[in-house]
């Protein structure tokens, strides 16, 4: 290489320096107005946009629970109320490790299997930030025991809030039900921005019928969070509306005064106030008590009521199906009387048994060597079974289910408690539907007597009886006598509604089936009379047996040697006082035997309590 | 304006004061400006800790003295110690290669039992000095053996701290070399065969890109495609800046920075809560200032008396705009995400140092010069 070659040119350097220089103070310049202008789009272009974007970062909705509203019985006494409860909450983003804090929570608080399995799902669904509980109703002692260790469990909280208690136990619960914990069923049915923060629901009774009133409006706080979903304060906030009270027809002093009376006894009976369909009884026997069923229930608990052979968890006053058996009698001799085809002075032979003409096939009395010569009035006292084959192969099928559908029988009455089962009033397009055969004359005749197909709900015996107490007004069956809300003393009652009234040709053929009800009770032939000799006022009543078993045509019935669950079951239907009917009762007490001897003392001791107790 | 931005000769005489502590007034009113501002900016972002701030002032005092220390260093004796320097810088950054303690996933600190120090940081100012000392005493522009040696004196310690991984410092030590080799006249032809043969070498560098890296580049293509993950720095900032509008939410009202939505807030993105809390204007303000340094850097280059210190001057300058253009484009989303603070507002770090001994380095060939009459 040349040695001139290497020689340096200063100023040709320093101009050529200099040009570069400027060049890259050009380029910077158009760098940087290619940020400025990035700058400018995000700043004023898109400013809107961003800012909704930061407020949302910033500003998060939180529920605030309304208080759910008490459950009163008509007379003020409190069946379900809110007491303050004390629940474990984790939150799984503040938590190392999990597991081992499960481990170490377990020692100082009991954890079943089910709260696991819960808090496992809902751990699940839930954002991570998001406080889960994991036990609810902590004990005093687990709230100290967990207060010392605080310490250790950082993530973990005790929160306070109001939890369902219902203070009358097993009293009632077929009627007002419980809640329980939300799951994933319920939440399709609801409004879930009204649910969000609400735990329970009401699963069953007026607790589930009521849900949307007993439930309230839920309040919003807005609050500033931080990223972490820590609360800086409060922006906004819009109370709840707290659930409304609300005042049931029912009477718990009757209603305890009924579970009492039936003492062992599986069964149901309803009492409606015939005046405005209030229902003042609702029992179902055996009951349960419905708190441990606010928190889940242990599996062990559950399966034991589940398996129970006496079947606590089923409701039968609303969907227990059973023959009506004789009690079904004064309605059919209604129907006979406006027909036409039976008087007061028209009168039957009973020989003991009754055969369809050109048939051999005998339709047995309960009485076995018969009534005699036999009118209405002592076929309904006596409950002829005779009588009433013929009266109801006179009518014929198709006028005798005409004529008690007008009294609700096959049809659910519309009470507001969920779960109502129609019962099956038989007719022949019935039969040809559901199987396939024609009807035969001698399901008429049983019919007469409330066995065969039939069957009826306690609930719609009682309301059938409340009908003929009122002499023809049917008012809907009702729960809810009254709302309040919350904060206020008004009560909003509700008004009764009359569902249907019969019109009949003769309106004194009214007083004619009521006075063989009242001659039932209160005279010496009665098949009830063991309750009518010292009763204070006047009843009016029907026994009825449903047989639960059919007996062959030769087999003698005998309560001692046939097993019990085949026993028939005992019913009874009264209304009282006769002249001002305030109450009127279905009982139907399971494998009891007689109606007069083991459901017609209950239907008395319910009648008693209701209308000589005083008042409380 | 005119007045700070003149380096006129007759100047000198006026500001004798200058030149006597080698100091540079106008780059140091900019300096303490910037500096200002960002511990305004920091005692924000630091959720109002004013420890914090302390402990950055103590961080700035550190790196002014040095700054101050090194302005006396004469640009003469400076270009006698280069190489020495350079070979200093290749020896640590093998040590920290070897025996290097890993922090935070990434070795670049060398345990001298009394202070961490971080090898790379010397040759940010090392490698420009070095090329600007190889090209000093040749005739320029270049040619293409000159061109392979210096480009070797980036290529070497660019690698190794590549390695580290730091590639943030890489680019910038990258950088530093790159602008010593244009201002020395590289021509236009060979930076557009360098250009190709980048792109050239892209699917290369991505096969020997880290994961974490490689993660990085995909989230700034795209960064709603994992909005939790690493895409979330973006998305917060981005909001935390268009929220932040043209006049800001006001000093310590922006929620993004105040109510931790925006992550690194004190130092890598920081950028985002002056935007956030001081709107477009308090971003002009910054920039005002980031500007008057670099034409500042440049006026002291082009006034600079030999090859050396004009080639250093420019260079030094230079990188230090790369350095901002980096990190806003970064927190503004057109740049992927390359952890490079914001000099002089970013919070912690030994950047600061290097940075202001390099501003130490434009001081001191500013006051150097001999006042010859041209």
């Amino acid at each position: 290489m040349l040695r001139q070659l290497t020689l340096k040119d200063h100023l040709h350097e320093y101009h050529l320096f200099s040009n570069r220089a400027i060049t890259l103070l050009v380029i910077c310049g158009l760098l940087l107005l290619a940020l400025l202008s990035r700058l400018l789009y995000l700043q004023v272009i898109e400013h809107e946009h961003f800012t909704t974007l930061s407020e949302d970062n910033r500003v998060k909705l939180q529920p605030i629970v309304p208080n759910r509203g008490l459950i009163y019985d008509r007379n003020g006494i409190l069946l379900a109320d809110n007491f303050p409860s004390y629940r474990l909450e984790i939150t799984a983003e503040q938590i190392d490790d999990m597991p081992s804090t499960l481990a170490e929570l377990e020692e100082i608080i009991h954890i079943r299997e089910i709260d696991r399995d819960r808090f496992d799902k809902l751990q699940a669904r839930k954002p991570r930030f998001e406080a889960v509980p994991l036990r609810f109703h902590l004990s005093d002692e687990e709230v100290a025991r967990f207060s010392v260790n605080r310490h250790r469990f950082p993530g973990v909280e005790i929160k306070a809030g109001l939890a369902r208690h219902y203070p009358q136990g097993k009293l009632g619960v077929h009627a007002v039900g419980y809640v329980g914990r939300i799951d994933e069923q319920s939440l399709k049915n609801i409004d879930s921005s009204n649910y969000s923060g609400t735990t329970h629901i009401g699963k069953t009774g007026v607790e589930k019928t009521y849900e949307k009133i007993l439930h309230g409006t839920v309040g919003v706080r807005q609050v500033e969070t931080t990223a972490q979903g820590r609360v800086v304060r409060i922006l906004k906030r819009t109370p709840p509306v707290p659930g409304q009270n609300l005042y049931l027809t029912l009477d718990s002093r009757l209603q305890a005064a009924t579970e009492a009376a039936f003492g062992d006894y599986s069964g149901s009976a309803v009492a409606l106030d015939p005046k405005t369909g209030d229902v003042l009884a609702l029992v179902s026997m055996p009951t349960y008590d419905p708190n441990p069923f606010v928190n889940g229930i242990d599996y062990d608990d559950y399966a034991k009521l589940r398996d129970d052979k006496d079947e606590p968890l089923f409701n039968r006053a609303l969907r227990g199906q059973y023959p009506p058996g004789s009690t079904i009698k004064p309605f059919i001799g209604l129907a006979g009387l406006e027909q036409g085809l039976t008087g007061v002075s028209s009168s039957t032979y009973c020989p003991g048994f009754y055969m369809l003409p050109g048939s051999t096939r005998k339709y047995r009395d309960w009485k076995r060597g018969g009534h005699g010569i036999v009118d209405l009035d002592i076929a309904i006292t006596q409950s002829c079974d005779v009588y009433f084959y013929d009266l109801a192969r006179s009518l014929g099928i198709d006028r005798l289910h005409d004529y008690l559908q007008h009294f609700g029988f096959g049809q659910r009455t519309g009470i507001d408690i969920v779960g109502e089962l129609p019962g099956l009033l038989p007719s022949p397009a019935w039969k040809r539907q559901h199987n396939g055969e024609p009807w035969f004359p001698g399901e008429t005749i049983i019919t007469g007597i409330g066995q065969g197909f039939f069957l009826t709900t306690p609930l719609q015996l009682a309301n059938a009886t409340s009908v003929l107490a009122n002499r023809g007004y049917w008012m809907t069956p009702t729960i809810i006598r009254a709302e309040q809300e919350s904060g206020q003393d008004a009560l909003l009652p509700h008004r009764s509604q009359i569902a249907e009234t019969l019109s009949i040709n003769d309106r004194e053929n009214w007083d004619r089936v009521i006075h063989s009800m009242v001659d039932v009770v209160h005279s010496l032939r009665g098949t009830a009379r063991g309750i009518g000799t010292d009763s204070p006022y006047r009843i009016a009543g029907k026994t009825g047996t449903a047989q639960v078993y059919g007996l062959k045509q030769d087999e003698e019935y005998d309560a001692e040697t046939i097993p019990e669950e085949l026993r028939d079951h005992a019913l009874f239907i009264a209304f009282a006082p006769v002249d001002d009917p305030q109450i009127a009762v279905a009982v139907i007490v399971e494998h009891g035997g007689g109606g007069g001897s083991v459901a017609a003392p209950i239907a008395r001791k319910m009648m008693d309590s209701y209308l000589l107790d005083e008042p409380v | 304006m005119s007045t700070l931005l003149s380096t006129d000769h007759e100047d000198a005489g006026q500001h004798g004061w200058q030149h006597r502590l080698h100091i540079d007034a106008p780059l140091l009113f900019a300096l303490i400006g910037v500096s200002a501002l960002g511990l305004i900016v920091l005692y924000s972002a630091g959720g109002e800790d004013m420890e914090l701030v302390k402990r950055q002032m103590l961080r700035l005092g550190i790196a002014f003295g040095t700054m101050f220390a090194v302005a006396h260093v004469s640009p003469g004796l400076l270009r006698r110690l280069t190489p020495w320097v350079f070979t200093a810088g290749i020896l640590l950054l093998l040590a920290v290669l070897i025996s290097g303690t890993s922090s935070g996933g990434a070795q670049r600190w060398l345990d001298l039992y009394f202070v961490r120090f971080q090898p790379s940081e010397m040759m940010k100012l090392a490698v420009p000095m070095m090329v600007a000392w190889y090209l000093a005493d040749v005739r320029l522009p270049p040619n293409r053996f000159q061109l392979l040696a210096s480009g070797i004196m980036i290529a070497v310690p660019m690698l190794m701290i590549a390695k580290q991984p730091d590639l943030g410092t890489a680019l910038l030590i990258a950088s530093g070399g790159f602008f010593v080799l244009f201002l020395a006249g590289l021509h236009w032809r060979i930076m557009i065969f360098l250009g190709v043969l980048a792109g050239a070498a892209a699917p290369l560098v991505w096969h020997y890109m880290h994961d974490y890296q490689r993660q990085r580049v995909l989230t700034f293509l795209n960064p709603e495609n994992d909005p939790l993950g690493t895409g979330y720095h973006i998305i917060q900032s981005k909001i935390a800046i268009g929220s932040g509008g043209l006049y800001g939410k006001g000093w310590l009202n922006g929620t993004q920075s105040q109510l931790d939505f925006l992550p690194e807030r004190s130092t890598d993105f920081i950028f985002a809560v002056l935007a956030e809390e001081f709107g477009f204007i308090g971003i002009l303000v910054l920039f005002a200032f980031y500007v008057f340094i670099v034409v500042r850097g440049i006026l002291i280059a082009i006034q600079a008396q030999d090859t050396y210190t004009r080639l250093l001057a420019g260079s030094l300058s230079m990188t230090f705009f790369v350095y901002v253009m980096v990190n806003t484009g970064m927190v503004t989303g057109i740049l992927p995400v390359v952890g490079l603070p914001l000099p002089a507002i970013s919070y912690g770090g030994t950047s600061i140092v290097t940075l202001m001994a390099g501003f130490g380095i434009l001081m001191s060939i500013q006051t150097h010069r001999k006042l010859l009459p041209t």
